[in-house]
């Protein structure tokens, strides 16, 4: 039963501080559309911090701007899947063209400026975008139009067309922890009564791996985070969901707030921790007022703050930090830099965050998905959990179905499902390829459908995008190249200069430019890239690149040039600056 | 030797290629190898800083895993290769990275014969750039009087940033912008070298293992064909240098 204590009160700077550097930031930067050099200066005197720290992170994090942008700020998912080349126009060129702006130029008039970005996470809604933060969904060419319009009249964003904004939940198969809705405190009474030995205990029985992707035991890492000494321990929640084509933390963050955060109280009271951290991307600042909603609502009753369900001496509070637009800031230790206002670049491991986390301290980092599973746990009681899965991955997985297929959405399956079973269930036909786990996952081609989704066999933290017959996978790896690209943090070398490389090398090949020592270059770029590079997001970011090649082998050959050499420079293109300097463009400026 | 031998080795030391090194705990490969004058490749090291492991020339296999030998701590009874085919391949190819991603044109480089990215080259029998250019445009900073900053010849080391900050005390430097817009930036207000308090005897302005940092009107000291590289490898320079160590700084 739930013991409800209206009386309490709690700042809310303990849910959201608004003087964490990245939400100072962002509030600077909506009054003046952009950070100046002189609001750098200001900041790093209210923080008592280098002013090169600040100015590292403004530079470092997509979503703030050393220029102004416009009053309306569109910023259009590349995604396969909710990307604004996901149908047959380009609908980017197609709002810039319409509104007369340049992407990533705002207008001269400062109403508008157009740019791209990285998946924000709307595959189950097609093509989207963010404007001023907020996500935009279903576009197609009769909506890019009428935006412009209204762009043109200035109507603010409350006059539009209120569906435009609506994010359905779009949930079509549930399992056992979708299905748990509504937060009842049942877990955290259940825990409480239990224990924390007996809590870590039934995780540890249970089998649960971490949903985020790299799938390490949850009990392993809660038990090694316990028996780490340190000042204070911390619970870190990773909703940085970054990984192109998953969005299931998206609807779990809507819909099962409440079992995350009781998820998360389990974690602190197993691990000593009076605080937590929930680490939500900027894409899903629009989910920032519900998720406060859903805190208050635990503290009011008291299933957070001093004393939890009268439990002297179990304090515990959660606070949300929300990003600024980094892919990287999902790797555990990058965001741990993130939370304490850096900017995201990976640490060196060992030590790991268990040992040496938040302010260097005792810290467990879950995904959504693995907190929600552990409140699940509890209550059900481990034996309940391994019944559904497999033997080395039990329990269900959520999947974060998109691409070409008629039914996009959220399926929760026991592990151990084929890939054939999910593609029928989301409705799709003539399928070439599943790429599951996003750009870093792992490609699976049609011959392959039966091979199944656990972490023994085709692993994946959510993104199973769907490749129907007719699309052209080749465009499908220079698009996860480029996501490399861009999000790379620039630390270290191969991933830094090698993903840049990888870019360059694939138009060469789209272009029809390449010969065959180029796949070559190609395959010993990716093992480079893959093998030496510093974290994560390079030993995975050639995957693609590999698969492709090892799978659809013909895809390349076509495109090949019959000749020993070819120049990597195109030098029709590379004629172009000297074409703008000299205001020239007549037939002698170019080649042919 | 008796089994009672072998074991005492084994317990503090490590193989790299094949010879048994010692090490004390805490310090990490590229420490014990150093130690003992065996070289492994690097740029973004110096003995004295904390490592920082992000050129990734020093990557070795230890016991069949690719680690950044200078922030990898040594373990009892690890198997290290470094000066196998395959690894100084993929370490001249991270040094055409390096050299294709600045402006790096060495026959006007007041650095040429000083310099360790073009030494590397040297050493790992580099003899053309491999990948495209880049080309960026990166700002020069001439403001101070006696440090100039170059940025077209910055290969993001950090070494300056850690000599700055931990040896200087001045935290003059800090690296910004990410992937490939990765640059090194000033902690002034203006951004400026001038605004700052670098001296041309701080650690962080002689540091810089390309032409990026200099220190003017000292270019033709030495001249051509009687410059540290002219006369030794990069691979006999790494054994000697080591941060300012106290008792220097009172002598
Ligand atoms: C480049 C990169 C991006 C990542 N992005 C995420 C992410 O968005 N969400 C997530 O939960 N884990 C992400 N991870 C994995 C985390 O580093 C970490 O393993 C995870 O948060 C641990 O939680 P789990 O064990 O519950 O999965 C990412 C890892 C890398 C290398
Ligand atoms: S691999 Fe890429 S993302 Fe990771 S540290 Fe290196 S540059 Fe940064
Ligand atoms: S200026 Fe020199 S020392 Fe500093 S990061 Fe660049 S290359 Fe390294």
């Amino acid at each position: 039963m739930l013991v409800v204590m209206k009386n309490q009160s709690w700042p809310h700077s303990l849910i959201f501080d608004k003087q964490h550097l990245l939400h100072r930031l962002y509030t600077l930067q909506q009054q003046d559309r952009h950070i100046s050099a002189e609001t750098i200066v200001r900041v790093a005197g209210e923080f008592n911090l280098p002013v090169s720290q600040v100015a590292s992170v403004v530079d470092f994090y997509s979503f703030f701007y050393r220029k102004p942008v416009g009053r309306y700020h569109m910023l259009l998912s590349n995604c396969t899947s909710c990307g604004y080349q996901a149908g047959k126009t380009d609908l980017l060129k197609m709002l810039c063209r319409s509104l007369n702006v340049d992407p990533g130029v705002t207008r001269a008039d400062g109403l508008v400026s157009i740019s791209e970005t990285s998946c924000i996470g709307m595959c189950d809604h097609g093509a989207s975008m963010l404007i001023n933060g907020i996500p935009l969904v279903g576009l197609d060419e009769t909506k890019v139009t009428r935006i412009a319009g209204l762009v043109e009249q200035q109507l603010t964003l409350c006059q539009w067309p209120q569906d435009w904004f609506q994010i359905t939940r779009s949930i079509r198969q549930s399992g056992m922890l979708l299905n748990n809705t509504g937060s009842s405190g049942n877990s955290l009474t259940k825990a409480l009564s239990a224990g924390p030995g007996r809590t870590l205990d039934m995780i540890e029985h249970s089998g649960l791996r971490g949903r985020g992707g790299a799938g390490f035991s949850a009990g392993k890492k809660w038990r090694l985070c316990r028996e780490a000494t340190g000042d204070a321990h911390y619970v870190v929640c990773n909703a940085d969901e970054g990984e192109p084509g998953t969005f299931k933390d998206r609807v779990l963050l809507q819909c099962h707030a409440g079992a995350l955060f009781e998820g998360m109280t389990i974690c602190a009271l197993v691990i000593g921790a009076r605080k937590g951290y929930l680490y939500l991307r900027g894409e899903y600042r629009y989910l920032l007022a519900h998720l406060q909603e859903a805190l208050e609502l635990h503290y009011s009753n008291n299933l957070l703050g001093c004393s939890i369900l009268g439990h002297a001496g179990f304090d515990f509070d959660i606070e949300i930090v929300v990003g600024a637009g980094a892919y990287i800031c999902g790797e555990e230790s990058a965001l741990i830099e993130s939370l304490e206002g850096k900017p995201g670049v990976p640490r060196i491991r060992p030590p790991f965050p268990v040992t040496h986390g938040y302010l260097g301290q005792p810290t467990a980092v879950n995904n959504v998905e693995t907190f929600i599973a552990a409140a699940y746990i509890v209550t059900h009681g481990s034996d309940n959990f391994r019944m559904a899965g497999t033997e080395q991955s039990t329990g269900s997985k959520i999947l974060s179905v998109s691409g070409d297929c008629r039914n996009p959405g959220i399926y929760e399956y026991a592990f151990g499902v084929s890939i054939q079973e999910i593609l029928d269930d989301c409705g799709a036909d003539n399928v070439q390829a599943v790429q599951i786990g996003g750009p870093a996952g792992t490609l699976v081609a049609h011959r392959d459908f039966r091979r199944r989704i656990s972490f023994e066999g085709v692993s994946t933290g959510g993104s199973f995008l769907v490749f129907g017959e007719n699309r052209d996978l080749l465009t499908v790896n220079q698009n996860f190249a480029r996501f490399f690209a861009h999000e790379s943090c620039g630390f270290c070398t191969p991933c830094r200069v090698g993903t840049r490389l990888m870019e360059g090398s694939l138009q060469k090949i789209v272009d029809g430019r390449a010969v065959a020592a180029d796949i070559e270059e190609i395959k010993r770029l990716s093992s480079l890239i893959m093998r030496y590079s510093h974290c994560g997001l390079g030993h995975t970011a050639a995957n693609h690149m590999l698969d492709s090649l090892r799978q659809f082998p013909g895809l390349f050959e076509k495109r090949i040039m019959q000749q020993a050499f070819s120049p990597q420079i195109d030098l029709e293109a590379a004629l172009e600056t000297a074409r703008q300097i000299t205001h020239r463009d007549d037939a002698d400026a170019h080649l042919d | 030797m008796t089994n009672e031998a072998n074991k005492a080795i084994d317990a503090n030391s490590i193989t790299i290629d094949g010879e048994t090194v010692p090490f004390d705990a805490g310090q990490t490969i590229m420490d014990a190898a150093l130690a003992v004058k065996i070289y492994i490749p690097h740029l973004c090291h110096y003995p004295g800083l904390t490592p920082a492991g992000n050129c990734r020339l020093c990557m070795v296999e230890a016991n069949g895993k690719s680690v950044a030998a200078c922030v990898t701590q040594a373990q009892s009874g690890q198997q290290v290769s470094s000066n196998t085919p395959e690894l100084n391949a993929a370490r001249l190819s991270i040094t055409q990275m390096l050299f294709v991603e600045g402006n790096h044109i060495c026959p006007s480089c007041e650095k040429s014969g000083n310099c360790r990215l073009q030494a590397m080259g040297y050493y790992l029998g580099m003899l053309e750039e491999h990948f495209h250019q880049f080309n960026p445009r990166r700002e020069i900073d001439a403001s101070h009087s006696t440090v100039l900053l170059d940025r077209d010849r910055c290969i993001l080391c950090d070494l300056c940033v850690r000599a700055s900050r931990d040896v200087d005390k001045k935290n003059v430097f800090a690296i910004a912008g990410r992937g490939i817009h990765a640059r090194l930036i000033v902690n002034t207000a203006s951004g400026k070298l001038g605004d700052s308090n670098i001296e041309a005897k701080d650690l962080a302005a002689k540091i810089c293992p390309v032409g990026a940092i200099l220190i003017r009107e000292r270019s033709f000291d030495s001249p051509v064909a009687e410059r540290i590289y002219d006369r030794q490898s990069i691979s006999d320079t790494a054994m000697t240098e080591h941060v300012p160590r106290k008792e220097d700084d009172r002598g």
